[in-house]
């Protein structure tokens, strides 16, 4: 072949020529900003648009950022630095309202010595989290961890905390980083008993109260046990029974003798002494926690066949679903006292808690209902197939499924269920945004100062709410590639 | 052989209510239902007991006493003399304008933003995606007090607008004021006022209103017959008659016609006394409300418009192109159609969302039915077991309208699977 | 087994925390009970009630809560205060959620009667009034025709206003508002062009502005409103005890006694008025089920009448309010304590 090419073509190349680099409009930077903001007329007045809206953006802004002050003892001697540093009609920005009052934005009116309580538990908390939420990413759990530990020891040395307490949580902290190198499941322990520490540690009082919740639930289990083996149907009455019983008759005596024998009482701090970010996040994860539970319930009564039982829940879902958050608020304020037994009265920020969990309830319930949909009927099938009753195919096969395909939607309601505790501020708890700010502002010192205190709450509340939705979309990149 | 035999009949026992399958759940309906219905009883008994230790009844009749105080916004007339159960409806619509106004203003702005965040147009992508991400995950509350904020502390006062040398000056050729109360926009009137309907309850409608509607959807049938006309034409003859003109000409001269019959003009604001007059003044506590929730749902909407048209596989675009459609066809006919499907579910729970955050009305003072009916009523009555149920009521009845509109519109567009 | 624990947590701080339960009837008994008053106060009103950075209550509303703890506990800080807003105020109160509302209410006749409430007296009487930027140029409330008024909603302010322009035969744009924080930005912002409420409020608003001398307040008062403490309807013994602490309070600056001589002249007082007003002769305290030292101890907790009036909104503090009508009516005002016999 190459015979007969030679007599007929005058030149073959027999070697490949260098590569040349591309032309300079093709390469590099100008390449990337032909292709990417110049790429035809419509393109380029897009980018224009953007550039200028941007720029204004900044001049509007830049100047008032620029010329911060941090240190000052009120509005008007903030404007009075502006004024002398960058001369006369100077805008500028004063953070040193955050700066004086940033531990009530946190902490509300908790007693300040006392601050290292609820940095404690909210420490433990991601102790008590990781197991679920990285059940399978060790490296991340261990990051998570890590950076949870060094945090919450630095934040306790800063708010002073005791040193027994400051060793105990290194201990706790150090001993949990370790055993969860040896797999996630010893840790889950901790998670369940979290609620009883983190109770404990914000409202203080001893710790021998919260404790009886659990024993209870023991108590229960172990005549759940013990009579099953007569009649597994008498066993959940006895145990239901036993349960009841116990907190009814006998937690309360219980609880007091052993406070007697073994006291383990930190100060009591009420409720109405919680505030700011501290108020927002234990009414989010109290919300969350107890309406997992209820959302997994309703769930399972919606898709139930029992037409009596759907119908119920049926009815609860949609009549939460249906009206706006503030008008339940208004029923937790006004109106619960109307249904409780005459003189009951109890805790507005309890009462809050219970309609903001019967309102993430339902929506939970429609997340899960989705990942009960989503799987696939073979999983039922298999599950009957092997002879299983409802509640076992439930435990074992279904709702470990669905829930973990329901995650990154439970935690899009636990963010919306967060950003809604803002308007706890309607019924005057003293939420980080609007009632913390007003009662700044209410303060001669600090009258008329808005954009600061909006910017730092809105910051943090970014800050959080972000960092929550990027974990669900690492955790729906991470199913994704499971279901392949 | 074998023979089938009959099933054995067991005698039904006690025992079976428990341990058979066939009766266990209605033993367990049974059960639920029971304690469902004592536990209704127990709440109604109890604020029955409660009632009766206030002293107190459970009847609506407050809401025909004179309510006493006055509405900024009534869509509806409306004065103190009038009664609670007035006040309510004014907020009832209050709640209803402010909503569907959101809505709209909401889903276009979403769907601008949803597409321009897949533009190939790198700046414009990544302005969307931070836009997205703040106003997703920040509370709406915050949006609205800020929006608030910049009203009433970057606009100027009326008072700005007076005097030899004002700081403040009109926009769009002096017909519209910007204020820290209001915008004052231009309203029409009518040199040969045909009058109005009355429709009961002091509420009316004008003969010119009336006349334009009738106009337009007449315009609208002509419009389609034309089309269908042209449409069978080209079926024929292979040809499309140019009908361009003629529906444009439908559309507009009959309002033209009525304009000129009605002698309608602009009336523009103007500055007399303490405030702007002879235009429309919207309420600041609107326009608030308006842009925050339209803002924020928007983040949201967008996000759903970008997953609905990315759901849209490419193989799509590339068949209708190598069928020869052209681009804007077939975003219209292949593209569109199939992404609707997806967003429209999502998009109907926004606008549910938007409704229900339109509560937040309380923050600006906007006077919704939570400010009239929830607010300034339940106040000045103490009925607040009667108010917020009947709130709740409605705002319920409002949701359950939205979601049956959206399950009506989901059967219509389901994929049908055979 | 986890999700249920979590459940019952909940109900553990429900049975071991919050819960308290009222009786119905008896407030004394329950807050001797308990050890503590619960006092349904404003959310934050500068010299009225407003806590601290540290979450201390004080203002002139405040004081009569320490002065009734100090009466009935013997301990003027054995107070839990509820922030209540206009909307929940009586609810609060009327559920048993506060034992005694302190949040400078209007006592009107249907709250009386229709809420079923209690007021024991008034610690302050007011009215409504208007504030206007000076540079307006008003000098009248008359001259508000179509002027834009800022108003609080849910307050018996927002009928007077209705009524008063109606009777006037003017008009005006409300802009309804939701808190008095909010008002003040909306009106120094210049959103209206007037901001109405009771007097005392609109000075104690002034009294922070940065520019008080730009702002007056219009000399019309378009309405009375008598602000005091109530309780709940149908505790006859309560609403006693209630009523004659403020009564010891006002009668304390009548006969002179003062959180610094109180000691003394409870000892060797010549005043056989002081002398049972304190205890020292005749056992007033037992027919409230209270001891003998009851108003004493109520006068100390933050002095007398004029001295909390001095001391939260009078004239030396930033509130700077005038004694006006709540001066004694022997300085000719309408402060009258009814005689302690």
């Amino acid at each position: 072949m190459s015979d007969t090419h030679a007599e007929t073509v005058a030149f073959v190349r027999d070697t490949m020529l260098p590569p040349v680099p591309p032309p300079q409009r093709q390469a590099g930077a100008v390449r990337w900003l032909r292709e990417n903001l110049f790429s035809g007329p419509v393109n380029t007045a897009l980018t224009v648009l953007g550039l200028a809206a941007i720029w204004y953006l900044m001049a509007q802004s830049w100047d008032w950022l620029a010329h911060s002050v941090w240190t000052a003892g009120s509005l008007a001697e903030c404007r009075q630095t502006v004024a002398e540093t960058w001369g006369d009609g100077a805008r500028g920005a004063c953070w040193a309202v955050i700066r004086e009052r940033w531990n009530q934005y946190i902490f509300g009116f908790y007693p300040p010595a006392l601050y290292w309580r609820p940095v404690l538990a909210f420490g433990l908390l991601f102790v008590a989290l990781a197991p679920v939420l990285f059940s399978e990413a060790g490296v991340i759990r261990r990051w998570v961890l890590g950076v949870a530990t060094v945090g919450t020891l630095a934040a306790l040395a800063a708010t002073s905390a005791p040193m027994p307490w400051l060793v105990a949580a290194a201990v706790v902290m150090a001993g949990a980083l370790l055993l969860s190198e040896r797999g996630s499941g010893r840790l889950l322990i901790f998670s369940v008993l979290y609620p009883v520490l983190g109770v404990w540690l914000l409202w203080g009082g001893s710790l021998w109260g919260p404790l009886m919740v659990p024993l209870g639930i023991a108590l229960g289990w172990l005549a759940w046990l013990v009579v099953s083996r007569v009649s597994p149907m008498l066993a959940v009455l006895a145990g239901i029974i036993a349960t009841l019983a116990f907190w009814m008759l006998l937690s309360g005596r219980v609880a007091s003798d052993a406070e007697g024998l073994l006291s383990l009482a930190l100060r009591p701090v009420r409720s109405n002494l919680f505030g700011g970010f501290l108020l927002s996040i234990t009414i989010g994860i109290a919300g969350i926690v107890m309406s997992l539970p209820l959302g997994i319930v309703l769930a399972l009564a919606r898709r139930s066949d029992m037409f009596l039982i759907k119908t119920l829940a049926v009815m609860f879902i949609e009549f939460i679903r249906g009206v706006p958050l503030i008008t339940l608020l208004f029923v937790a304020s006004l109106l619960l006292n109307y249904f409780l037994p005459p003189g009951t009265t109890f805790d507005i920020i309890l009462r809050v808690i219970i309609m903001v969990t019967l309102f993430a309830a339902a929506y939970m319930a429609e997340v899960i209902r989705g990942g009960l949909a989503a799987l696939p009927k073979g999983q039922y099938e298999a599950a009957d197939a092997l002879g299983l009753d409802y509640w076992k195919a439930q435990r074992l096969i279904i709702l470990p499924q669905a829930l973990k395909i329901s995650i990154p939607g439970i935690v899009s309601t636990f963010i919306g269920m967060f950003k809604d505790t803002t308007l706890v501020t309607f019924v005057g708890l003293y939420d980080p945004l609007k009632s913390m700010s007003d009662a700044v502002r209410a303060n001669v010192a600090w009258k008329g100062i808005y954009w600061e205190p909006y910017i730092f709450v809105g910051a943090i509340f970014f800050i959080i709410c972000f960092g929550m939705s990027r974990y669900s979309m690492y955790l729906e990149r991470r199913l994704a590639r499971d279901h392949r | 052989m074998t023979e089938l035999s009959a099933p054995e009949k067991v005698p039904f026992r006690l025992s079976m209510l428990v341990y058979d399958r066939r009766y266990r759940s209605m033993t367990f309906q049974v059960v639920v239902f029971i304690l469902f219905m004592a536990i209704g009883w127990w709440l109604v008994d109890n604020t029955l007991r409660n009632l009766a230790i206030m002293g107190k009844d459970f009847n609506f009749s407050f809401l025909w006493q004179r309510a006493g105080y006055d509405i900024p916004q009534t869509p509806i007339p409306y004065t103190a003399d009038d009664t609670h159960f007035r006040a309510a409806m004014v907020g009832l619509l209050n709640t209803l304008i402010v909503s569907i106004l959101g809505c709209i203003a909401a889903t276009v702005l979403g769907v601008i933003i949803g597409v321009a965040r897949l533009s190939k147009n790198w700046l414009i992508a990544r302005l969307m995606t931070i836009y997205v991400e703040i106003f997703r995950n920040i509370p709406l509350l915050l949006w609205i007090l800020i929006i608030l904020a910049v009203f009433t502390e970057l606009l100027p006062p009326p008072n700005a607008f007076r005097g030899e040398n004002p700081t403040a000056s009109m926009i769009l050729f002096d017909s519209v004021a910007l204020t820290n109360r209001y915008t004052a926009v231009p309203t029409l009137t009518m040199s040969n006022d045909p009058g109005s309907l009355p429709l009961g309850a002091r509420i009316t409608i004008d003969w010119a209103v009336i006349a334009f509607a009738v106009a337009l959807i007449g315009g609208w049938l002509v419009r389609r017959a034309i089309n269908g006309w042209a449409q069978r034409a080209q079926d024929r003859s292979g040809r499309r008659p140019t009908t361009w003109w003629i529906n444009l000409a439908v559309m507009v001269l009959p309002s033209l016609a009525l304009i000129r019959y009605f002698g309608i003009d602009l009336i523009e604001p103007e500055l007399r006394g303490f405030n702007f007059t002879g235009g429309m003044n919207l309420q600041n506590a609107l326009v608030v409300l308006w842009l925050a929730l339209t803002l924020y749902t928007a983040a949201f909407i967008a996000e759903i418009v970008r997953a609905g048209i990315m759901a849209v596989s490419k193989g799509q675009t590339e068949a209708a192109y190598a069928l020869g459609l052209q681009p804007n066809r077939t975003m219209r006919l292949v593209v569109l159609p199939q992404a609707l499907r997806v967003i429209v579910p999502p998009l109907i729970s926004q606008y549910l969302n938007l409704t229900k955050n339109s509560s937040l009305a309380i923050a600006v003072g906007y006077m919704d039915l939570r400010g009239t009916l929830g607010g300034t009523t339940l106040n000045q009555t103490g009925r607040e077991l009667e108010s917020i149920v009947l709130m709740m009521l409605i705002y319920l009845a409002l949701s359950l309208i939205i979601s049956g509109v959206m399950n009506i519109y989901n059967a219509r567009v389901r994929l049908k699977e055979r | 087994m986890k999700t249920t624990a979590l459940m019952g947590t909940v109900a553990a701080i429900a049975l071991t925390g919050g819960a308290a339960f009222a009786a119905e009837g008896d407030t004394l008994a329950q807050v001797k009970q308990r050890g503590e008053l619960i006092c349904g106060v404003h959310t934050g009103l500068a010299g009225f009630a407003a806590p601290d950075a540290n979450g201390n209550w004080s203002g002139f509303d405040v004081a009569f809560c320490k002065a009734l703890a100090a009466a009935v506990l013997g301990d003027a800080t054995k107070v839990r205060y509820v922030p209540t807003t206009g909307q929940t105020r009586f609810t609060a109160l009327s559920s048993g959620e506060v034992d005694v509302l302190a949040r400078n209410s209007t006592w009107t006749f249907s709250r009386d009667t229709d809420l079923k409430l209690d007021f024991v007296g008034v610690n302050y009487y007011d009215g409504q009034g208007f504030m206007v930027r000076r540079d307006l140029g008003v000098t009248s409330a008359k001259e508000l025709d179509g002027a834009t008024i800022c108003i609080q909603t849910g307050t018996t302010t927002e009928l007077n206003l209705a009524d008063y322009f109606r009777a006037n035969n003017m008009n005006y744009q409300p802009v309804n508002i939701d808190t008095s924080a909010e008002g003040e930005q909306q009106y120094i912002a210049g959103a209206c062009d007037a901001y109405t409420t009771d007097a005392s409020g609109l000075a104690s608003l002034r009294a922070a502005f940065a520019d008080p001398e730009n702002h007056v307040i219009l000399p019309e008062i378009i309405s009375k409103e008598p602000l005091g403490p109530a309780v709940r309807h149908g505790d006859s013994n309560w609403a006693d005890i209630a009523r004659w602490t403020l009564y010891a309070l006002i009668a304390a600056e009548e006969y002179g006694v003062t959180s610094a001589n109180i000691d003394e002249l409870a000892a060797n007082s010549g005043n056989p008025d002081v002398q049972r007003l304190l205890g020292s002769t005749d056992n007033l305290g037992a027919m409230i089920g209270l001891d003998a030292e009851w108003a004493k101890r109520a006068i100390k907790a933050s002095g007398n009448y004029g001295e909390i009036f001095a001391s939260t909104i009078g004239e030396q503090t930033p509130i700077g309010l005038a004694r006006g009508l709540n001066a004694q009516w022997t300085q000719g005002g309408l402060q009258y304590a009814m005689p302690f016999r």
